[in-house]
């Protein structure tokens, strides 16, 4: 655990204060105690066309105490509230497995554990996070390090000063918590944001120096980008005006992360306020690129049942519906294939660096 | 058609008493006919009472005349024949039998107690004997004297020798009635064995009653002769008025489990409730076993043979042995369900005159004598000579013997495979009893960890399968009753069971045919042969358990839920409150918080009603019949009283005084099974519920109960 940075807020507090009152007055009134929690799922999330986003909708599902499917989970709720209400007194922060940890234990007078796996525990924090319109950083909750960051940039964390331009390849690890609060941005000189869906991408391009290159900051998430990793994209895009430009493999999943960095996540809706980037630009790796820039047939994967049904439900996707998406994803599944960047170094280990980028950027290759 | 394998010993005949056998010319026609379709045996039993010694046979040669083989073929002494025969009799190994030497002489002693109509009483008594050197203990001993004392007519002082040393020497064989022995082989041959592996003699003491004196015997059997040798014989003073007591040394050997003598007494006494036993184990232990049940069942009745039951050759011999002159009056008179006139057509149909003399018809005309009797619809034979053990003594039996949660038992009406009419029985003991359940969860006190998982026990259910109540200990797998378990769809029933294999779970099926003639496989008298009309009964009954199984499985895994139910509402009440305590820094009034979901709990999950699925309530077994459901909090359904009955008044009890308080209340619990309950009374019901305790663990070890007779002692209470 570590001391958040000394910011109470007793708001939060008094939203997880707000769970026992529910059980409390339920209680007085002879009602089963219910919880009503967003349904994070497709069919209560809506697509702002407007901005750009995903935003919630209203639907609520009711989580009630005496209902014998739903009475485990009414409990396990609880009594992550607690704990995390534990986190805002002691002014800590946390990970969500050291949350599982410290809620577990044996029922009283039973051999049952109150939870499982963590597998349990995670959508139990996620649930609170969207009924108590608390995000995940005021709940002092921090997910796993996942990302990198360099090129030239000055950050301060914790009053230490550091520059990515001067951390060799290896970079600096994205925390989890990226607030401003937690995370002072001091000088940005670069001139884009150049988000990489794989570490290995993300490796020859810091490797290749391309950023000193082509003045931009290259951060990946490896894979789907951690909440940390997002939210530094969209503030350099929000407060230093970067655009940001996302490379992934030319596979459903790919086309996945893009959308989530760019319109936000289905699951956690309500946070895409604040985590999208909706002028984030898709550079590559398009079904196109494969014949523009020569790549053999054999470096191709075929499409599993998973990947073709995975991409039909992305062509359904109101955020997917612009004329020139339908037809990348539908020429990705008539071809049958799908692509990694790896396989860029078919043609050369610098390929990536030394011609696939220059020419998509310089050709302004890209789609939105 | 499917028919149990020929009998190597005498089928069904009228005669076996080698003394007194057919005249000349059948016999030689059967032997010759007997000898070509079946093992040595049958030949053996027309030869074996022969008294001379043929000279030795000679090495055989390629060719082999008539003459040659004449002097050879030879009587064959008794023990020649029964060493070669061993294993149909039941003496294959030490183990089994020590089992059929205890087998028989028990079973005698209960056929001969129903018979003249007294609740047995036996005394079986197994001990190791030193063979030269010092006593071994009991599972190294290879020497047992078995003794086996009832209390039942007696035998009188001629018949003694020749009932224990002279094989096919018996009262049962000449008849078609129900009993437990058949063939007048039984206990000549456990004192042959004994005598061939030990040389001691069997010693006999039996009184016939209080006036007449008890005489000892000690005799062993002329195995040339077949012919009794009494060793001693004399009259003494004896302690019991009446009875037999048959004393063996036998080579032999004691071991628990599956098939020993343990279980084949313990399986005795379920299928006869009526019998106190006592059993001195091998291991010095003393078993009793008091009677639960105080009535004999009703004696079977001899029947004729039926014509659908008789095979060509027992037709002839019944030809030669009636005492009819004519052949339409034997028939009518030695058949079972043959008026005059049937009898007349069925000569017509042979193409025989009705006045023809029986002895004459051989040959062809007594083939068309059977065709046309098989031929002919006749009406199925009487079955009220049958003496089924019945559903309430099942259900005690199970009861008493089994621990379980549920019981249940149906007796099928008669049926007829071949002529012989036969009743099914069966009964189910499911469960492992409150007192178990209650102690497992102290097994598992380790809360899982992560990808841990509860893992089940897969145990078989036990088949316990019985003919004319004796209980049949080895070849299962061959026996129509195990086939047909295993053709049952239990899972129909709630109950898992894996594919061709027998059901899986604490269960013990039972099922017993009852016929005045079972059709074994073999002679030992180990499997039930499988006649489509016998496996039809066994499943009908076996499927009416099952659907009664069924039903009390489903009330309570319901009644489960519902508690299970209401248990995690009140877990995770305890859970809610402590963290909603917390929540709010600790200031919470808990008790109250809790109190108040604990209400809104119970109204949400029936609050009554589910106490009433559970059976906390008044409400028995409805829906079950000849049903009984344990719980921890008591017994529902037919329970059997346990008293003893108030004439049999023997020792007192001989239990610490604790017991005996625990024995009286559970007569007063056992006293009035809840179905049975008058009206007058239902609002009682509540306190004596109330003092119910689970009964005592060792149910075999309970003492003979408070002879004053609870009953009795109960009607006045009741009335006040
Ligand atoms: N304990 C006994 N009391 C009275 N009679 C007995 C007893 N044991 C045997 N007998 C008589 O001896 C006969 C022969 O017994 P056994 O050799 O076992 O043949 P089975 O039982 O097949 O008839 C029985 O039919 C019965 O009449
Ligand atoms: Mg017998």
């Amino acid at each position: 655990m570590a001391r958040s940075n000394g910011k109470t807020s007793g708001a939060v507090e008094k939203k997880l204060i707000g769970v026992a009152d529910t059980v409390i007055t339920a209680a007085q009134q002879r009602k089963d105690p219910t919880l009503a929690i967003p349904i994070r799922s497709l069919s209560n999330v809506k697509f702002n066309e407007h901005k750009g986003i995903i935003e919630m909708g209203k639907g609520m599902q009711a989580r009630a105490f005496f209902n014998v499917g739903m009475a485990k989970k009414f409990m396990q709720t609880v009594l992550v509230a607690d704990a995390l209400c534990e986190l805002q007194r002691a002014d800590l922060t946390t990970s969500v497995r050291e949350i599982y940890y410290r809620t577990k234990h044996t029922i009283k007078n039973s051999h049952e554990n109150t939870f499982d796996s963590q597998d349990e525990s995670d959508p139990v924090i996620e649930d609170l996070e969207v009924s108590l319109a608390a995000l995940r950083e005021e709940l002092h909750v921090r997910a796993e390090n996942g990302g990198s960051v360099v090129g030239p940039l000055v950050l301060v964390d914790d009053g230490d000063r550091v520059d990515c331009a001067r951390l060799g390849k290896g970079g600096y690890s994205v925390p989890s918590i990226v607030e401003p609060e937690f995370l002072q941005i001091k000088k940005c000189t670069a001139e884009f944001v150049l988000l990489v869906e794989k570490g290995t991408q993300w490796n020859r391009l810091s490797e290749d120096k391309f950023w000193r290159r082509y003045n931009c900051i290259l951060l990946t998430g490896n894979g789907q980008p951690p909440r940390g990793v997002r939210r530094l994209a969209r503030r350099l895009h929000e407060e230093k005006r970067l655009p940001v430009y996302v490379l992934v493999d030319n596979d459903p999943w790919g086309y996945y992360i893009y959308s989530v960095v760019k319109q936000g996540s289905i699951n956690l809706a309500f946070e895409s306020q604040r985590m999208a980037i909706p002028k984030a630009k898709f550079l590559g790796l398009s079904s196109g690129d494969p014949e523009t820039y020569g790549l053999p047939r054999n470096v191709g994967i075929k499409l599993n049942d998973k990947d073709i049904a995975r991409a039909r439900e992305l062509l359904n996707y109101p955020w997917f519906q612009k004329k020139n998406w339908q037809e990348e994803i539908k020429r990705m599944l008539s071809s049958g294939l799908k692509y990694e960047l790896d396989a860029l170094a078919n043609k050369d280990f610098q390929y990536l660096t030394k011609k696939y980028l220059p020419r998509k950027l310089k050709e302004k290759d890209w789609m939105d | 058609m499917r028919e149990p394998k020929k009998a190597p010993l005498p089928t069904r005949g009228r005669k076996v008493s080698p003394s007194k056998t057919s005249p000349p010319a059948t016999k030689s026609k059967q032997k010759g006919k007997a000898s070509k379709t079946s093992p040595p045996a049958p030949e053996a039993k027309q030869k074996v009472n022969s008294s001379e010694t043929s000279p030795p046979a000679t090495e055989p040669k390629q060719a082999v005349t008539a003459v040659e083989m004449g002097a050879r073929q030879r009587d064959i002494s008794v023990s020649e024949f029964f060493t070669k025969n061993r294993h149909l009799l039941g003496f294959d190994n030490p183990r089994k039998a020590l089992l059929t030497c205890v087998k028989e002489a028990v079973d005698n002693a209960l056929d001969a107690c129903e018979e003249a109509g007294i609740l047995p009483e036996v005394v079986v008594k197994v001990e190791p004997v030193a063979n030269g050197e010092a006593l071994p203990p009991p599972s190294q001993a290879s020497r047992f004297r078995i003794t086996v004392t009832d209390n039942g007519p007696g035998i009188i002082r001629q018949q003694i020798p020749p009932i224990f040393a002279k094989l096919l020497y018996g009262s049962k064989f000449h008849r078609l009635r129900m009993s437990r022995g058949q063939q007048g082989m039984g206990i000549s041959a456990a004192g042959m064995y004994g005598q061939l592996t030990t040389g001691k003699p069997v010693q006999i003491i039996s009184r016939t009653g209080a006036k007449a004196p008890a005489h000892y015997f000690e005799v062993q059997i002329d195995t040339k002769k077949n012919e009794p040798q009494i060793l001693e014989k004399k009259q003494i003073t004896w302690e019991s008025q009446r009875g037999t007591q048959v004393t063996m040394e036998v080579e032999g050997r004691y071991q628990k489990g599956r098939a020993s003598v343990d279980e084949y007494i313990e399986q005795t006494i379920i299928a006869n409730p009526h019998v106190k036993l006592t059993y001195f184990t091998p291991e010095g232990e003393t078993k009793e076993y008091p009677r639960t049940y105080h009535e004999l069942p009703p004696p079977p009745r001899e029947i004729k043979p039926h014509p659908y039951g008789i095979e060509l050759g027992m037709l002839l011999k019944m030809l030669q042995d009636t005492k009819s002159h004519w052949l339409s009056g034997f028939l009518a008179s030695d058949f079972s369900r043959l008026s005059s006139r049937l009898a007349e057509d069925i000569c017509k149909t042979a193409g025989l005159s009705p006045r023809a003399r029986p002895r004459d018809i051989h040959g062809q005309d007594a083939e068309a004598l059977y065709k046309a009797l098989q031929s002919t619809k006749i009406m199925a034979p009487p079955t009220n000579c049958l003496s089924p053990i019945g559903e309430k003594a099942i259900l005690t039996g199970l009861y008493r013997q089994i621990k379980g949660d549920f019981y249940t038992a149906v007796s099928r009406p008669p049926a007829v495979y071949r002529g012989n009419p036969f009743v099914i029985e069966a009964g189910l003991a499911y469960g492992r009893g409150p007192e178990v359940a209650a102690e497992t969860p102290e097994k598992k006190p380790v809360s899982l960890a992560e990808g841990e998982q509860q893992e089940d026990d897969h145990e078989l259910a036990r088949v316990i399968r019985y003919a004319n109540r004796v209980p049949l200990i080895h070849q299962q797998s061959a026996c129509a009753i195990y086939k047909a378990v295993l053709d049952t769809t239990w899972r129909t029933y709630g109950v898992s069971q894996s594919k061709s294999a027998l059901p899986s779970g604490p269960m013990v099926v039972f099922v017993h045919m009852a016929s005045v003639w079972v059709p074994f496989t073999s002679e030992s008298k180990e499997a039930i042969a499988d006649y489509d009309e016998i496996r039809k009964e066994i499943t009908l009954a076996l499927r009416e358990c099952g659907r009664r199984l069924g039903a009390f499985l489903k009330r309570r895994e319901r009644a489960q839920s519902e508690f299970h139910r209401r248990n995690i509402f009140d877990l995770y009440i305890e859970e809610v409150v402590d963290a909603c305590n917390r929540l709010k820094g600790g200031k919470l009034p808990t008790q109250k918080l809790k109190e108040q979901l604990q209400k809104i709990a119970l109204k949400r999950t029936g609050g009554e009603k589910t106490d009433e699925v559970l059976g906390k309530t008044d409400g028995g077994p409805e829906g079950l019949p000849h049903s009984i459901i344990v719980t921890p909090e008591g017994v529902e359904g037919e329970v059997p009283a346990l008293s003893s009955e108030p004439s049999n008044q023997t020792a007192p009890p001989a239990g610490t005084p604790e017991e005996e308080q625990e024995e009286e209340e559970k007569v007063e619990k056992h006293a009035r099974p809840k179905g049975q309950a008058g009206p007058e009374d239902t609002g009682r019901r509540k306190g004596v519920r109330a003092k119910r305790r689970p009964r005592p663990k060792p149910r075999h070890k309970t003492h003979a109960g408070k002879p004053a007779g609870a009953s009795a002692k109960r009607a006045p209470r009741r009335k006040r």
